[in-house]
């Protein structure tokens, strides 16, 4: 049967299912797909804590949402227009996301009495009036399946595990995807069992032709390719975008990268990144918790290496003491921080900014180190390599602040030339040349000596050291100026950072000012509120600490200066701290990105009704 | 400078080009300098070039120690020596790491890096400076003061059961178990020794009198007058002998050790339990490290046992030259071009 074909410019669809039933999975691979049908696009997993809760409840429903177009897009998507629930919980859990008259298509094989009454659903929603306005399109996902593999000799469960692959052949044929990367993705995945392999395809085809010859589809939809910057592109999570811009950064300093770690959720995807690339001369140490890995991280830089740890906000607050000691003996490395619902353990699977002043202040003594965020997750590689050079050039701990959705979320990535990435130079005192453990340069870092450099002996600590020979020095005078020397140093990163920039007017009535991952929303809202009319303003910062050195400029030029951050306005304390403004405030901590509407309203709320 | 070079490697070091210029900070009498002077005049003997000493250390009067050797020297965090440490040997397996920590730093606050240390056979050698007391705190009891000690913090005796350095390193297969005393230079040297060259962790339990806070703790062990009745020295393929006149034998009846006489005849020496520092097995080492806890037992010197083992830093190492071997070096373009990629034009 033909069926005619619609252009759309942009979707979001969200897949929605028991964390058992593969939705990442799904999700990951229409991504993908989407990925090279030349679409840009944005994604945000959303699963539970739990790795395998009880089938069928309303707290094991896991999510993945993706937003696709044809034009430039910031965000996973405020609302999805296409919900795909493999059971009740999961329409339960999702219904009030979506937008009206969204699509909503339902695996019926789920909806039996067991699942409708885990999902506390009194009567069958698919029975009752609860989704009118919906287009619902029931579909009963786990029966067809086992009957396409009905010839196979494989377990009944085993088959029913195929189901995801089913809906995501449909999802194929309904937004006409591409469908070859997955079956070579399954044949790569599943080549050494060849019928779970034979299995898998066949659902993910069947689910295709489905869709083909159903009568429930009258028409399939197109989404034109993205109009994007010329190159090479691939999808990219933050989380590997970090692992990217370590190695980068390893190859353009000739330093060996060392990475000390502690499993812990959302931050562990780098470590298993990094750990894949031994071939890069990385050596991965998983530690025995977070501060025998941070404390290794300070050995390694200690011994020459380009060190870097990876947490999240739980975990920064066990490092604590040792970032206070790479402070003190003035060591290079990164800390990243993959930040993630609080406090105490919080919503680990959920992203959220609120440890930015744990990141900036959280320390015992004045203990300074320099701040990034970054902004988007193909952004986290930039932010990486940036950390790495910072952290060399002074000779000091830079903490990076990404979170949860950076981490976990995707997008294209342009691919950079690898010959576009800049050289980082180090420099490690030779043999022979004159050397003072504390003495410093012209941008107050002290030098790196590397151990098994003859000659070089010297020992370093964490208590007080002279100025210059480094030695156990208690002297009031000393210590009062080597506090301000470890201040004065990361002062002076500023001199080597790049001006915040001002998207729009560079003066006016209202800046929007964000930082790290909001990015997309906030950039989506203003461009929507411009379109209608308001002049609104957009500053996003990466350098956290020191902050650009313009920005008291940027801020000045502005009557209103709105500060939207997933924390109670940790951003909005430090600016009025730092440059006695007052500003407006846009909290709200979900555990989700924002809605790119909501900061729209509030926008609209500052400047008033459209005159 | 090359020549320059050889001319220094040539010249053989002494004592005294391990001693840092800088003034020690013990009190006066305290076990730590013995500590401190040993390892000086062992350094030149190790055949380990100046450079690549490196000494680590966390918090307590004993981790002072890295400042007072002219080597590489990090003083860390209380408890993190292990942990930094370990970083420095990954980082770079060239070097010589050593440890110098305390029985708070290495066993309270620092347990959970020395068991997951001694369990990965990092290759780094731990001096433990045993006094059985809070030092730099001013006199608390730690975790290795006997139950029943009375100390600031315990007016009505500690209710505490002690840990026991040895078996706890054992327990975990430390590959080189040792102990020593401050107050027997040769000794302590010869353990320091068999450590440095020892491939993999290397646990010296160094028993050290705090004259301040727990003066005389090991002076049964230490003292001409009492000494050869409370002390037993382990060497490999000897009988475990002891007395003033070597008139006394541990003997092993099946798992369970005993002290006779060998005077009365009723035993000889052919009885004794012979001593195997390289048994595999870690039960016979397991029970000479409980000597210290039981009655009428010597407490043993030496090197309970000394296995071999492959180390953590070395198959990091390993691990990267074979991948290397199969994927080739690592090529950045090939990396970001990895998985599905589009061309916009
Ligand atoms: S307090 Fe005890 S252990 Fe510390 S330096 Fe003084 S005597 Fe030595």
């Amino acid at each position: 049967m033909e069926k005619d074909v619609q252009i759309l410019e942009d979707v979001t669809i969200r897949f929605a299912g028991d964390s058992g039933d593969g939705m990442q999975l799904t999700g990951s691979q229409f991504t993908n797909s989407t990925a090279l049908a030349g679409n840009d696009l944005s994604t945000l997993p959303d699963y539970p804590a739990e790795i395998r809760a009880p089938a069928g409840t309303l707290y094991g429903v896991s999510g993945f949402q993706l937003h696709f177009s044809n034009s430039d897009i910031q965000t996973p998507g405020d609302s999805p227009d296409v919900l795909v629930a493999m059971n009740p919980a999961a329409l339960k859990v999702n219904l009030k996301d979506l937008k009206k008259n969204a699509t909503i298509i339902v695996n019926t094989s789920a909806f039996d009495a067991k699942n409708l009454k885990l999902a506390h659903y009194d009567s069958n929603p698919l029975e009752d009036d609860s989704l009118e306005g919906y287009e619902v399109v029931q579909v009963p996902l786990t029966q067809m399946t086992m009957t396409a593999l009905e010839s196979l000799s494989i377990s009944i469960k085993e088959k029913e595990r195929c189901k995801n692959f089913f809906a995501l052949g449909l999802m194929y044929w309904l937004y006409s995807r591409p469908i070859e990367a997955t079956l070579e993705w399954i044949d790569e995945k599943f080549g050494k069992l060849p019928l779970i392999q034979e299995a898998n395809k066949k659902a993910l085809m069947a689910g295709y032709y489905f869709g083909e010859n159903t009568e429930l589809f009258t028409s399939r939809f197109h989404i034109e390719r993205a109009k994007l910057p010329e190159g090479t592109y691939r999808n990219i999570s933050g989380n590997e975008a970090t692992a990217y811009g370590f190695i980068a950064a390893s190859v353009k300093s000739k330093l060996p990268l060392f990475l000390g770690s502690y499993p812990i959720t959302p931050a562990s995807d780098i470590l298993h990144e990094l750990s894949r690339h031994r071939n890069f001369g990385v050596k991965t140490f998983q530690a025995e918790d977070e501060i025998a890995a941070v404390a290794a991280t300070i050995g390694a830089a200690y011994a020459g290496s380009l060190a870097i740890t990876t947490t999240s906000g739980p975990g920064l607050a066990l490092k604590t003491e040792a970032v206070g000691l790479a402070v003190m003996t003035e060591l290079p490395m990164v800390i990243v921080n993959v930040q993630r619902g609080g406090p105490s353990t919080g919503l680990p699977t959920k992203t959220e900014q609120a440890d930015l002043l744990q990141a900036v202040h959280g320390r015992n003594g004045e203990a300074p180190v320099c701040v990034l965020a970054a902004a988007t997750p193909a952004d986290c590689f930039d932010v990486a390599i940036e950390a790495s050079r910072i952290a060399i050039k002074y000779m000091t701990p830079v903490i990076m602040l990404t979170d949860g959705y950076l981490g976990n979320g995707s997008e294209p990535w342009l691919v950079p030339p690898v010959d576009s990435i800049p050289e980082i130079p180090v420099h490690f005192v030779a043999e022979g040349e004159e050397f003072h453990p504390y003495s410093r340069d012209e941008n107050l870092s002290r030098p790196w000596a590397k151990p098994g450099t003859p000659g070089l002996e010297h020992r370093i600590g964490g208590l007080e050291k002279a100025h210059i020979t480094g030695h156990v020095n208690y002297d009031p005078d000393n210590h009062h100026f080597m506090i301000n020397m470890r201040q004065n140093k990361i002062n002076k990163i500023q001199q080597d950072i790049p001006d915040l920039e001002v998207r729009g007017d560079q003066k006016g009535d209202l800046l929007v000012l964000g930082w790290g991952g909001t990015f997309g929303a906030i950039t989506e809202a203003v461009t929507k509120v411009t379109k209608t009319g308001y002049n609104v303003s957009q500053a996003h910062l990466k350098h956290m600490c020191p902050f650009p050195k313009n920005t008291a400029e940027v801020l000045k030029n502005f009557k209103k200066v709105l500060i939207p951050e997933i924390n109670l306005g940790q951003l909005a304390k430090l600016i009025k701290m730092e440059f006695l403004i007052d500003v407006e405030s846009f909290n709200r901590v979900r555990g989700l990105p924002f809605k790119s509407s909501d900061i729209e309203a509030r926008i609209i709320e500052i400047l008033g009704e459209q005159k | 400078m090359s020549d320059k070079t050889s001319v220094i490697e040539t010249k053989k070091l002494t004592a005294k080009d391990f001693s840092s210029q800088q003034d020690v900070r013990w009190c006066p009498g305290c076990g730590d300098y013995s500590i401190l002077a040993q390892m000086q005049r062992t350094s030149p003997d190790l055949g380990i070039p100046k450079e690549k000493f490196v000494w680590v250390s966390g918090i307590g009067c004993s981790s002072r120690f890295p400042y007072y050797m002219d080597t590489y020297g990090f003083h860390g965090i209380h408890g993190r020596a292990l942990a930094i440490a370990s970083g420095v040997k990954i980082a770079n397996p060239d070097l010589s790491v050593w440890v110098a920590t305390g029985d708070g730093d290495c066993l309270s606050i620092g347990g959970n890096h020395f068991i997951h240390t001694c369990r990965r056979n990092m290759d780094i050698k731990i001096l433990l400076f045993n006094n059985r007391i809070y030092g730099l705190t001013k006199g608390q009891y730690s975790p290795t003061s006997e139950k029943g000690k009375k100390t600031k913090s315990t007016p009505f005796g500690s209710i505490d059961y002690p840990f026991n350095p040895p078996a706890v390193a054992i327990g975990v297969d430390a590959t080189f178990v040792a102990r020593s005393v401050d107050r027997d230079p040769k000794h302590l040297q010869a353990m320091m020794q068999r450590a440095a060259k020892h491939t993999g962790t290397a646990f010296i339990e160094i028993f050290q009198n705090c004259n301040i806070f727990n003066d005389g703790a090991f002076f049964d062990l230490t003292e001409k007058d009492r000494k050869a009745d409370n002390v037993v020295m382990m060497e490999h393929g000897k009988p475990l002998l002891f007395g003033k006149e070597n008139d006394k034998a541990i003997i092993l009846d099946g798992l369970t050790p005993k002290v006779v006489s060998l005077a009365d005849g009723k035993y000889s020496v052919n009885d004794a339990w012979v001593h195997d520092e390289f048994d595999r097995n870690p039960a016979r080492a397991h029970i000479l490290s409980h000597f210290t806890e039981m009655e009428g037992f010597p407490v043993p010197f030496g090197v309970f046992r000394q296995i071999e083992k492959s180390t953590y830093d070395g198959d990091t190492h390993d691990q990267i030259e074979s991948f290397i071997k199969v994927k080739g070096q690592g090529d950045l373009n090939k990396l970001f071009m990895s998985g599905n990629t589009w061309t916009i034009e």
